[in-house]
């Protein structure tokens, strides 16, 4: 290695140093911004780097310089491009595009290892059963991800696809990856293996991820997101550059512990959601118990004496917020009564959104201050303490019954809504959730249903609640 | 370039994997999303990988796969950043004094 190579590599080892530092000051919203200018500053320097070293090398092409710049100045367009202009609310949508383009470019740098060694027949397994789990992994997770970029869009059908056959073309595949795998490893220089492994791995994203439900998607993108970091390492491998593995695996232990955090919000098993099944929103409709209960129906100028004369308020928010884009007016509301002197507080429930901590974000769009969301640990201590818990477009996290034994939602965590003093439900209808049952919390004889749109009714709070207060 | 053996390259993998889970169990579920979306843009570091074989190429399908690895990687690197740091601006101790967000909306 000589002197220049070596010095590289010293950075790039700095650059990994600044990548945990970075991660590590996500741990608080106040130094999170700096946490990500660090990690940026990092990647900067990185490729500045790299740009070094491969002059210094001097083995590109001018060809190569032309691939290298327009590829870099296309590819660094379209991301400002989709950062600058993304709404919050797709947010889990270009979380799963950036994860497909990260697992892309990996498995083409494999690819592209063993096209053109120079002698693919004596690469040997260091080099290719690495190669071959990259193609695999990276595959995989580009299919997969557009998939489920296009679920979270709306242009691919966001409720499960299943087709006859099609459990058994899941089992089946893996089985030919795994048969392509070691095909791929044994001979290196099989452009028929290549090939088919790269298709095959395609064709799994697709299945993997069509049969897989809208609410199960928090848990599908942060997978996805494991799966990229892991098939980077593994372009690491291939290409011996420690500074890939390390991000590489520092990406894919964040992905698995969102994948696990998510998965047990759900009271879910990892392997159940990938192999499909409830969490669908078109399961059998479960029986409803007991008939038609009786509900209480409240009007705005009720609601609004309530939380005008409260003195703790905690706002339920579900993802049926942002499909009525009500974020803003609720953020309102909350402001207004806590002008007034009133404890505000928002409950999260870790799964409210379409991605991990998603309703976090769409809150902190509309100017609610971090000091104010509560994780679900933190804030269920609390509702016993509030006067008014007021639920806007959440149902399943909220309903009792999960601690039931007996049911779809058995054991699942849930926001303790039902011990709050005074509890309002802003809801269109008596609609099930995404579990398909009733849920308790609505027949409860101090809840108050407020049936109404979201936004119209979080309005009409708002100017109810002006009328006592100024 | 069989500078790195294997041990080397496994002992790295696995103490990265140990405090990845270290760091990030750290992170408030509140910040969940720009958590996944910054990470996102770190495994953006394929870019490096892809520039290294543009560097290499010299064969027609060698540009065609590294030019499409560049835009990708180009696009994780650059979007990640932008978009992770465009959602942490956000996230404020005190409520915005003056009502100017609320003009802001529209162009968001």
């Amino acid at each position: 290695m000589d002197a220049v190579s070596n010095a590289v590599h010293y950075v790039f080892l700095a650059t990994a140093a600044c990548f945990v530092l970075g991660l590590h000051q996500m741990n608080h919203p106040r130094t999170a911004r700096r946490g990500n200018t660090v990690s940026a500053s990092a990647m900067a320097v990185a490729i500045a780097a790299t740009l070094w070293l491969v002059i210094h090398q001097n083995t590109i092409t001018t060809t190569g310089w032309l691939v290298l710049a327009s590829g870099g100045l296309v590819g660094a367009a379209l991301g400002l491009y989709a950062a600058r202009e993304v709404k919050m609310t797709a947010m889990p949508q270009l979380v799963s595009l950036f994860n497909a383009v990260g697992g892309g470019a990996a498995a083409l740098i494999a690819v592209d290892d063993l096209l053109q060694a120079d002698n693919p027949a004596g690469l040997g397994a260091r080099v290719s059963l690495p190669g071959a789990l990259d193609i695999v992994i990276g595959a995989v997770t580009f299919s997969g991800s557009l998939i489920a970029a296009g679920k979270l869009q709306g242009v691919v059908s966001g409720a499960p696809v299943v087709f006859p056959g099609a459990r058994v073309l899941n089992v089946l595949l893996p089985a030919a990856f795994v048969g392509g795998t070691v095909w791929l490893v044994l001979s290196p220089d099989s452009r028929t293996a290549l090939y088919a492994l790269v298709a095959v791995a395609l064709l799994f994203g697709v299945t993997m991820v069509l049969p897989i439900g809208g609410a199960d998607m928090p848990v599908v993108i942060a997978l996805l997101n494991a799966f990229t970091g892991s098939a980077v390492a593994m372009a690491g491998f291939v290409l011996n550059e420690t500074a890939l593995i390390i991000a590489g695996m520092l990406v894919s232990s964040s992905g698995g512990i969102l994948t696990k955090l998510m998965a047990d919000a759900m009271n879910r098993s990892i392997a159940n959601i990938v192999v499909g099944g409830f969490g669908t929103g078109d399961g059998a409709p479960a029986v409803t118990a007991g008939g038609a209960a009786q509900v209480r129906s409240v009007s705005a100028d009720d609601v609004a004496i309530q939380l005008a004369y409260a003195g703790k308020v905690i706002f339920v928010p579900g993802y049926g917020l942002a499909a009525a884009q009500a974020q803003h007016e609720l953020g309102d509301l909350a402001q207004l009564l806590a002008d007034h002197g009133v404890d505000v507080s928002y409950a999260v429930h870790p799964v409210a959104g379409r991605m991990p901590g998603h309703m976090n974000v769409l809150l902190a769009e509309a100017n609610v201050p971090y000091t104010q969301l509560k994780e679900m640990d933190d804030v269920n201590p609390e509702f016993p303490q509030a006067d008014v818990a007021l639920v806007i477009g959440a149902n399943d996290v909220t309903n009792p019954i999960a601690r039931r034994p007996g049911n779809a939602i058995s054991g699942m965590p849930i926001l303790d809504v039902d011990k709050a003093k005074s509890v309002v439900v802003i809801k269109r209808s008596m609609g099930h959730g995404y579990a398909g049952i009733d849920n308790e919390l609505y027949t409860d004889p101090k809840t108050g249903m407020f049936f109404t749109d979201a936004k119209k009714g979080l309005a009409e709070l708002k100017a109810a609640v002006g009328e006592f207060v100024t | 370039m069989n500078d790195l053996d294997l041990l080397t390259a496994i002992t790295v993998f696995v103490l990265s994997v140990l405090v990845g889970v270290e760091v990030i169990s750290k992170v408030p579920a509140t910040l969940h999303t720009p958590l996944m979306s910054g990470s996102n843009a770190v495994h953006g570091i394929v870019v490096i990988g892809a520039m290294l074989i543009a560097a290499e190429s010299h064969t027609w399908l060698g540009y065609a796969l590294a030019f499409v690895a560049m835009v990708f990687g180009a696009m994780n690197v650059v979007g990640g950043y932008v978009v992770t740091d465009r959602m942490l601006e956000m996230f404020k101790a005190k409520p915005a004094a003056e009502k100017t967000p609320r003009n802001e909306k529209t162009e968001v």
